[in-house]
């Protein structure tokens, strides 16, 4: 017992220097639990993003927004890989962690549970969206975890570069038609809430973040970073000439940062639930994206044995 | 105005084959095979950029890369009917591929030597990504016909689907028969001999043989695609393609 005390101190210790925990070193069942959860988590929500932005890929108003798109969502699945990896350094395969999301025991980003009805959404997602994780993976890359904080320095330089391409997307619809605009703010208005919901409940009612804050994994709350983002996008939105669908949203300036409305903590808990507007669909695509696929990977692993097979035989000639 | 159509001809062909695998992105048996096929389809529609670009210098009215590719109706579109064939199961979407980057592959290898620089500049380029794809769609044909029963069962159900959509490749229409009379463009004939070269080699490697029937059976091509007369899939393409400069025409996005 006293040595597992012994490592327990010796891994906060580490998490207190600074020292990032690799995937050899000795560490707490809970620790790599909520790291699995949480990395695993954002691999999906890499994964499961891709599909309401895919929604537009076949339909982007030039080739051009086609073809950043189409770079944008595959992009995303590069990400998805990464963040697999780094699970898979825990000891859980992708596959299982696949399993799991499509059982609805793992979960994702309640934000891709809403729809993508204009081709603003995709400006939207990228400005909004995109803003809100930046937040979340900059402080991710100084998470306690090594393999996770890497994938994460990687990820972080890809993310803000959509986030541009996303600000750009409504940047040209400010600028454009009557109905451009209104087409523009009326994907704000949309995206908004639900982007705010991003960042979890608040600190209060945050069930997980205190350990995770203690070994580092997080490193700034739930409510720290939801600031930070209403800090951001009140003074971006300005440049658009758009609003904040927010009539409590003013300066203090006492405080110096920005009062803001309350979220509908109903929506977001039904959305967590499995009720939001597109909870089914998304994970029907990816369920039989999945099994249609299922013969092709049999095939592919029953090709590679059988070379290998061929090699050992050759190298038996 | 043959090279003109030509030109839009080259296009065509590459954007019609980047939508349909667009289609896959998201939706891919597996990650990195998702990433590929989207590579493939954004390496398209690169391809397709540049050749509309050149064909709106040619034609100097004000048209671009996007009137072009959005405000064209179908009699218009001039692709093979091979590239707008839907993409089936990932085994009809493999073989599509390979099928067509072996003819673009040695289209470009010619068309870089061709009397027209700017043609020639597009294909030298764009030949690196095609050399790429023809390798990956033939380790996929190698794969799925050499895999599994179903995998094979299906390749052969594939080739049987697709293979009617290949003459049309080797069929010149009036502005590919000017181009090649003019040095720009290679003879179809010539091109088909190695095309048929290089799909025995791979059906061989894949043990796949309803190619050798099918070319025993001397089964009917389609054609049409290249003056226009498209399949009945073409036209929800375009309504899907051309929603956004139709539904706001004169925008900018």
């Amino acid at each position: 017992m006293s040595v597992l005390i012994n490592q327990e101190e010796l891994f906060q210790d580490r998490v207190d220097n600074e020292i990032k925990i690799e995937p050899r070193d000795w560490m707490p069942d809970a620790y790599r639990k909520t790291l699995v959860r949480q990395i695993s988590q954002h691999a999906h929500s890499e994964i499961v993003g891709m599909l309401p932005e895919g929604n537009w890929i076949s339909r982007a108003p030039s080739l051009k927004r086609k073809a950043i798109l189409l770079a944008k969502v595959q992009d995303e699945a590069g990400h998805g890989l990464y963040l697999y990896s780094a699970a898979e350094t825990l000891g859980t395969s992708r596959e299982q962690m696949i399993n799991d999301l499509h059982s609805g025991k793992a979960k994702y980003s309640s934000i891709f549970n809403y729809p993508t009805l204009t081709w603003a959404d995709i400006g939207a997602i990228g400005w909004l969206v995109d803003g809100a994780a930046i937040l979340n993976q900059v402080m991710l890359c100084r998470t306690s975890y090594g393999p996770y904080a890497r994938a994460m320095v990687r990820i972080c330089k890809e993310e803000s570069f959509h986030q541009r391409q996303g600000f750009d997307i409504l940047l040209t619809l400010s600028r454009g038609t009557p109905a451009q605009k209104e087409m523009c703010q009326d994907a704000i208005n949309r995206w908004w809430w639900p982007s705010m919901m991003m960042f979890g409940p608040r600190d209060s009612e945050s069930t997980n973040s205190d350990q995770s804050m203690k070994w580092k994994i997080k490193r700034k709350s739930n409510d720290e970073l939801r600031q930070n983002f209403v800090d951001m996008c009140a003074e971006q939105v300005k440049v658009l000439g758009m609003t904040l669908p927010d009539a409590d949203l003013k300066w203090n300036e006492a405080e110096g940062k920005y009062d803001f409305g309350e979220i509908d903590w109903d929506e977001f808990w039904n959305v967590v639930k499995g009720n939001g507007p597109c909870n089914k669909q998304r994970l029907d695509a990816r369920r039989k994206a999945w099994e249609e696929g299922e013969w092709v990977r049999e095939a592919a692993s029953a090709f590679a044995k059988k070379q290998q097979q061929k090699q050992k035989q050759d190298k038996a000639a | 105005m043959f090279l003109l159509n030509y030109t839009l001809y080259l296009a065509d062909n590459a954007l019609l084959l980047g939508h349909r695998n667009s289609e896959w992105c998201g939706h891919g048996p597996v990650l990195e095979q998702d990433i590929a096929i989207t590579n493939i389809s954004l390496d398209l529609i690169g391809q397709a950029r540049n050749f509309y670009q050149y064909a709106a210098l040619l034609k100097n009215d004000g048209s671009t890369e996007d009137t072009f590719a959005y405000t064209r109706d179908i009699r218009e579109f001039k692709n093979c009917l091979l590239t707008e064939l839907p993409n089936g199961d990932w085994g009809q979407t493999i073989l599509r591929q390979f099928l067509f980057s072996n003819y673009q592959y040695l289209l470009y290898e010619q068309l870089q030597h061709g009397h027209d620089q700017q043609l020639a500049a597009i294909a030298a380029k764009a030949l690196k990504e095609v050399t790429y794809h023809l390798r990956w769609s033939s380790e996929w044909v190698i794969r799925l016909g050499d895999g599994t029963e179903e995998s094979h069962r299906r390749m052969e159900q594939a080739i049987a689907e697709i293979w009617s959509y290949t003459g049309e490749l080797f069929i010149p229409a009036s502005y590919e028969l000017e181009a090649n009379a003019n040095g720009i463009a290679p003879d179809l004939k010539t091109l088909e001999v190695s095309w048929l070269q290089k799909v025995n080699e791979i059906f061989t490697a894949a043990s796949l043989s309803a190619f050798a029937k099918a070319t025993a059976d001397k089964v009917y091509m389609h054609k049409g695609g290249k003056q226009g007369n498209h399949t009945e899939y073409m036209g929800y393409i375009l309504a899907e393609l051309q929603f956004m400069q139709r539904a706001y025409p004169g925008a900018e996005w």
